[in-house]
């Protein structure tokens, strides 16, 4: 850790909701280029976490750095400036909006538009579907394609970390493949992931490394591969 | 027929006024949820600006115009900053009580300063337009034409500048417009001031229908500006333009048929009519909670 090759280091963070203790002290880091991932069941913390990291929550105790700056006193607003990009659960794109001004309000930090046509075409790149559809009012757009423009929206931004959580919900198994495959292309692209997924089969097939976090306890971490073999995962996450 | 014309003339001027009160209610609630019922009384600071600035400092009309709009701009800013933004995590029920605590604020303060009789003043447009064989107010022409270019302006404002874009993507989820890196503090404001700058020419196209000012005047055509915004469907920018001249036509309706008198109840049973058989307006959107 402290290392100059990492991206995110949160270091020991408790986060509370009311008297809710929800993170009970963890810590894990992202190094440049890796895609990590934090695994887990249903309200074991991974969303909480993400937030607090982008600051829409603040921990108690303990700090959130990235890219060498404490995140602890800087607005939610502030951070995306800062190339730290979060897909939210449930996508949340804007469905009143057509395809094209969620992207451009994905790229709403940029200070010039320098380049800007460039960056849409290279979104459109890895998501061909969204060309097609540009036009369109996000809300007619199916649950995959939603996944897509939450997730061309946030590199619009151009991220140094990009955060998605749960890209695979509500999704067929096939779309869910797909877009598996679109985050191994965006990382092989060079792009440094944070992923979090309950789909733990899905999530160690690509991640680097990962950790396990079981009601706001990280209780198991290490590389995915190895993860992947360990029995106590097997039984939790991976279906025997 | 020339009766038919002019009323439909004095329905839309009317109608145009409630349509850009009724913009500034419908903005405010499609982006933080609060009926600002402190909204109707920034026409009254607005008719006050002008009533001073003309009768004591002397100032030629258009000046005096000009500082109505950007003292009722300033005004709304500052109420959003000073008595909502503490507010922003509180109940919904805390703001709305708010915002009438800050109505009764303004009308008494403008009571305890400038005395609660009626000030009269010269009429800002005189002299009339002849159409046909209809005679036509130039206030009205003038009335209708403002409010349409202040509607187009604010179209392009919303539906194709950033920051409107902006207002737009907060009004629909400010968390994840966070995400996108929006700031709400910034964007909430502009949206105040936008609202707060058509009621602002609203007052003024009020006082060339009614050339006076007093401190409860803004209650009641706040009241049916709100009328308008929910019958356009509150939240709908759209919505509160065709809500506005809706009911201005409806109201001219009632007097052609000799309904006078009974035209403020005309237009508060369109209210309820509206709450009974469709809440959310005719082009308000569906609220859906999320789970």
């Amino acid at each position: 850790m402290g290392n100059e090759n990492t991206i995110l280091s949160v270091q020991d963070i408790n986060v509370f909701y009311g008297p809710i203790h929800a993170i009970k002290g963890i810590s894990f880091d992202v190094q440049n280029g890796e895609i990590v991932t934090l695994i887990g069941a249903n309200g074991a913390g991974k969303t909480t976490t993400l937030h607090t990291i982008s600051g829409l929550l603040r921990p108690r105790t303990g700090t959130v750095v990235y890219d060498g700056v404490n995140l602890s006193k800087i607005p939610a607003h502030k951070i995306v400036e800062r190339g730290l990009a979060q897909v939210p659960e449930g996508r949340r794109i804007f469905l009143q909006m057509s395809v094209m001004e969620n992207l451009e309000m994905g790229a709403y930090v940029r200070k010039s538009n320098e380049n800007l046509d460039a960056d849409y075409e290279e979104v459109f790149h890895y998501f061909p579907r969204l060309k097609e559809r540009r036009k369109q009012i996000a809300g007619t757009l199916s649950g995959g394609e939603q996944q897509m423009l939450a997730m061309g929206r946030a590199l619009m931004s151009k991220p140094k970390l990009m955060m998605l959580d749960e890209p695979s919900m509500g999704l067929a198994p096939i779309l869910v493949e797909e877009i598996f495959s679109i985050i191994d292309r965006l990382h092989k692209g060079g792009a440094t992931i944070l992923l979090v997924e309950q789909n733990a089969q899905m999530a160690l097939s690509i991640a680097d490394r990962a950790y396990v976090l079981e009601t706001g306890t990280i209780t198991m971490s290490g590389d995915a591969k190895s993860l992947m073999n360990d029995d106590r995962v097997k039984s939790a996450y991976l279906g025997g | 027929m020339s009766l038919v014309f002019s009323q439909l003339v004095n329905g839309l001027q009317l109608g145009s006024i409630y349509a850009l009160v009724a913009l500034g209610y419908s903005m405010v609630y499609g982006i933080i949820l609060l009926l600002n019922f402190a909204h109707g009384d920034i026409i009254m600071v607005g008719a006050y600006t002008v009533y001073y600035s003309m009768t004591m400092f002397g100032f030629h009309p258009i000046v005096s115009v000009l500082l109505a709009i950007v003292i009722s701009t300033l005004l709304g800013v500052t109420i959003e900053k000073v008595a909502y933004t503490p507010l922003r995590s509180a109940p919904r029920l805390s703001l709305l009580i708010t915002a009438i605590g800050i109505s009764f604020l303004l009308e008494n303060g403008a009571q305890l300063l400038f005395g609660a009789d009626t000030k009269s003043m010269n009429v800002l447009i005189s002299g009339s337009v002849q159409i046909g064989s209809t005679n036509l107010s130039l206030a009205a022409i003038v009335t209708i034409a403002v409010s349409v270019v202040a509607m187009i302006i604010l179209t392009i404002l919303v539906q194709k500048t950033k920051l409107g874009k902006a207002m737009r993507a907060v009004s629909e989820d400010m968390g994840s417009a966070q995400l996108m890196g929006i700031s709400l503090n910034r964007t909430i404001s502009f949206t105040f001031a936008v609202g707060s700058a058509l009621a602002g020419i609203g007052s003024v196209l009020y006082l060339c229908a009614y050339p006076q000012a007093s401190p409860t005047m803004g209650s009641m055509l706040g009241l049916k500006a709100f009328v308008a915004a929910v019958l356009g469907g509150i939240g709908s920018i759209p919505g509160a333009m065709i809500g506005g001249f809706a009911i201005g036509l409806l109201e001219a309706l009632a007097s052609a048929v000799g309904l006078s008198t009974w035209k403020d109840a005309v237009v508060f049973s369109i209210l309820i009519v509206v709450l009974i058989v469709k809440p959310t307006g005719i082009l308000g959107r569906k609220i859906t909670e999320k789970v």
